[in-house]
């Protein structure tokens, strides 16, 4: 299993946002997406990728990219985590049936339960523009490497 | 402040830069770190008992260190009265103490002119100098504190033979 790739329709798949309330592909159409998938909530590793996109977040927004974190933790501690990091970057839930979004996507480790660290921007088209995947869990991915991804939008 | 911040080379080391420690070469090492840190300050001891010398550049992330910022803006504001490396040294030497009146108190202790020091902080160009750091960090792929260069390679956290 990999990533999906540049050029590829994003899958159809359901979240549930903080809400509980449904987050499907239906609303990614329109603008441009980034859903950053990463493996647990609370590791020290993703708080740091977090809050440094978190810092640079304006940036992003100025660039037209909206930011999701997507994880197999339940909504209930995805909102925890986001609490204790003092960000505002909306989490995504893939919780039930587990990991079935991160599977879509081609990012669910299926020996740790839990989705490998990789992004995925989407265009307002709904067809994936860029997509990137760690070797493993604790390669992090710059920011930087979001804005090359915008920046070579056509 | 507008334009995306994607992929660059590191700056090379420049007069601008920071240089600490008590060699006198050229340093090979950047470090990007900030002062609320906690492994920053341990690679600082470890760096100043291996009597390296390396280039410091402020990486603050608010909503993991909410107090990096104001010490990064601090310690600039330092500078600007020829005292850069001694309040470096006294925002490492005590993290838990870096509200407003920690800054002042160590301003005071060091003889600066503190209420230039505290305007300056706040100003317009110390801000643009902590952030042309810090997005010079963000160019060259840094995502954690500490996150050192040596010879332009990139290792984040602390090496454990420093």
């Amino acid at each position: 299993m990999s990533v999906v790739a540049a050029g590829t329709p994003a899958p159809d798949f359901t979240l549930r946002r903080e809400d509980w309330s449904r987050f499907t592909r239906e609303d990614l159409l329109g603008r441009t997406t980034v859903l950053v998938f990463y493996p647990f909530a609370f590791s020290a590793v993703c708080t740091d990728q977090l809050n440094l996109y978190e810092e640079v977040l304006d940036r992003f927004t100025e660039q037209g990219a909206t930011l999701y974190g997507v994880s197999c933790d339940s909504v209930d501690a995805q909102r925890a985590f986001k609490e204790k990091l003092g960000i505002t970057i909306e989490q995504l839930s893939d919780w039930e049936p587990k990991g079935a979004t991160c599977r879509a996507f081609g990012v669910f480790f299926e020996k740790g339960g839990m989705p490998t660290r990789a992004l995925v921007m989407i265009g307002p088209d709904g067809v994936v523009q860029w997509s990137w995947e760690g070797e493993h869990p604790g390669v992090l991915p710059g920011a930087n490497l979001i804005f090359d991804a915008l920046a070579a939008r056509a | 402040m507008s334009g995306g911040l994607g992929s660059a080379p590191l700056p090379p080391l420049a007069p601008k830069d920071h240089v600490l420690g008590s060699g006198s070469e050229e340093p090979r090492l950047i470090v990007y770190a900030d002062y609320e840190c906690p492994y920053c300050a341990l690679l600082e001891q470890r760096l100043r008992a291996g009597a390296a010398t390396w280039a410091f550049r402020h990486f603050p992330v608010r909503s993991k260190h909410p107090r990096a910022w104001a010490a990064a803006c601090a310690a600039e504001a330092a500078g600007l009265q020829g005292r850069f490396a001694d309040m470096h040294a006294a925002l490492y030497a005590d993290q838990a103490r870096l509200e407003d009146p920690h800054l002042w108190e160590r301003a005071r202790a060091l003889g600066l002119d503190v209420e230039r020091f505290d305007a300056d902080r706040r100003s317009e160009a110390v801000i643009a100098r902590v952030r042309r750091d810090f997005e010079s960090g963000v160019r060259a792929g840094v995502v954690t504190t500490p996150t050192l260069f040596e010879d332009g390679r990139l290792s984040a956290g602390v090496p454990a033979e420093t």
